[in-house]
């Protein structure tokens, strides 16, 4: 890549993102109505939203834990830009450095983490409940999450070098195809969308996690959140589906395939109770990874593709 | 226009307060949230926590044991916000008009916290959906 593109990325990728991030959260937002026979929102709500959260007052509780309260909002924001970066650059340059899938996979917690820090810090019980139920589905899925990339670095050869990875598309195989539905769902757990938006559960808990932020904070959180929906289908493009390739459009196309998978599972789900959460990642997940992990040393070790 | 003001009117999200209710307009609020009204049109979303809130539905006339919770989730809502008094009862007591419980109407008990409150009213024993929207739409654009 040559000296002024690559300036032309770093100044287009942040504010890029965020872009597209607000543009996927608008999807979101238009397909769920559209599933529930309904207008939907205009294509610039989420920018009216993050305009007025800006705008309002920034109110913190008496007894919350002030530094952490105000820092998480924004750990979390970094962590995923610094993600979706890495990710573009792995998508459109093709450069990478040796065992990025590992640094990819912390910063993929650290917005989960980020949460459970900042609402435990809120001084609120409805927050702590919250809290709670997001540690517990941390734990839940992210053993799963790390197992189904084990089985994309055996069917890849050993590889852990997500721009080696991308060059291949495990989910052609068995193996790599149940560890690509295992993932989705993961990153379903990840994203706070239904059937897993137990630590958000606005029925029940107010919004749980988020119940005490306000004004700017909230607008940092929403930010975050929109960035999650660029950053995690991009890596699932790039683990699963062979990455962006020769065509910018073709992986374009990609991304959007992983994002209607998700919107289309948010909507045809009712939400599980917390148990029922780690019964599954834990249990099914589980069992299912481990059928994957051995049907992928079958074939990578007798040279069988489709295994 | 203010941009504050402008793009408060864009996404006004919504908290419902029952303050002595007889569930009756309760009934016609959630009514207007279902897919048939479809108010996320206008960027219209209900939320669980007052601190998300630009605007508090307020419906009841106010009883002596929701005063003080109508005060506290009136000062958690971060400010600019709007109290929209949903039907007879919020607007000025109604039938209940010198009752023993009756605290005073939700305006009288709004501005006893913050003088300078922004303050709707939507009449009626139950507003119909529509006027309520009427009534947001008339109260957002008078701002």
């Amino acid at each position: 890549m040559s000296i002024p593109l690559n300036i032309l990325f770093w100044i287009v990728v942040i504010p890029g993102t965020v872009v597209i991030g607000l543009i996927a959260s608008w999807i979101v937002r238009k397909v769920s109505a559209l599933v529930q026979w309904r207008v939907g929102p205009p294509l610039l709500q989420p920018l009216y939203d993050i305009m007025k959260l800006m705008g309002k007052e920034i109110l913190v509780p008496q007894e919350a834990q002030q530094t952490i309260f105000i820092a998480a909002p924004l750990v979390s924001l970094a962590g995923i830009l610094l993600l979706s970066i890495m990710l573009w650059r792995i998508a459109i340059v093709q450069t990478a450095f040796l065992g990025d899938i590992i640094v990819a996979i912390y910063l993929m917690t650290l917005p989960s983490l980020a949460l459970i820090l900042g609402s435990s810090a809120s001084a609120s019980p409805h927050a702590s409940i919250g809290t709670a139920r997001e540690m517990k589905l941390v734990m839940g899925y992210e053993l799963s999450l790390v197992l189904a990339f084990i089985v994309v670095i055996i069917k890849t050869g050993g590889q852990i070098s997500l721009a080696a990875i991308a060059q291949q598309a495990p989910v052609l195989s068995i193996s790599g195809f149940l560890a690509f539905l295992v993932a989705l769902l993961c990153i379903q757990a990840k994203l706070g969308f239904v059937p897993f938006d137990i630590a958000e559960a606005e029925t029940e808990l107010g919004s749980g996690v988020l119940m005490e932020y306000s004004g700017a904070l909230l607008a940092v959180w929403k930010l975050a959140q929109a960035v999650m929906l660029v950053a995690l289908p991009l890596f699932l493009v790039i683990v699963f589906l062979g990455g962006f390739g020769a065509h910018f459009l073709v992986g374009l196309g990609k991304y959007v395939l992983a994002l209607v998978l998700i919107i289309l599972i948010k909507n045809t789900n009712p939400r599980v109770r917390i148990d029922q959460a780690m019964k599954f990642f834990w249990f099914y997940c589980g069992i299912t990874l481990v059928i994957a992990i051995i049907l992928a040393m079958i074939g990578y070790y007798s040279g069988i593709k489709w295994l | 226009m203010n941009w504050k003001m402008w793009s408060l009117k864009k996404s006004p999200w919504v908290f419902h307060v029952n303050t002595g209710a007889c569930n009756n307009c309760d009934i016609e609020i959630v009514n207007l949230l279902t897919p048939k009204f479809d108010v996320e049109r206008f960027g219209i979303k209900l939320v669980g926590s007052p601190r998300h809130a630009d605007a508090l539905l307020v419906t009841g006339v106010g009883t002596r044991q929701a005063v003080i919770r109508l005060r506290e989730v009136y000062r958690q809502t971060p400010k600019p916000c709007v109290v929209f008094c949903m039907g007879a009862c919020a607007c000025g007591t109604g039938i209940f008009e010198g009752g023993y419980h009756v605290a005073g109407p939700v305006d009288k008990i709004i501005r006893e916290v913050d003088p300078n409150a922004i303050i709707a009213y939507v009449p009626g024993c139950p507003p119909k959906p529509e006027a309520m929207i009427s009534g947001v739409v008339k109260a957002l654009s008078a701002i």
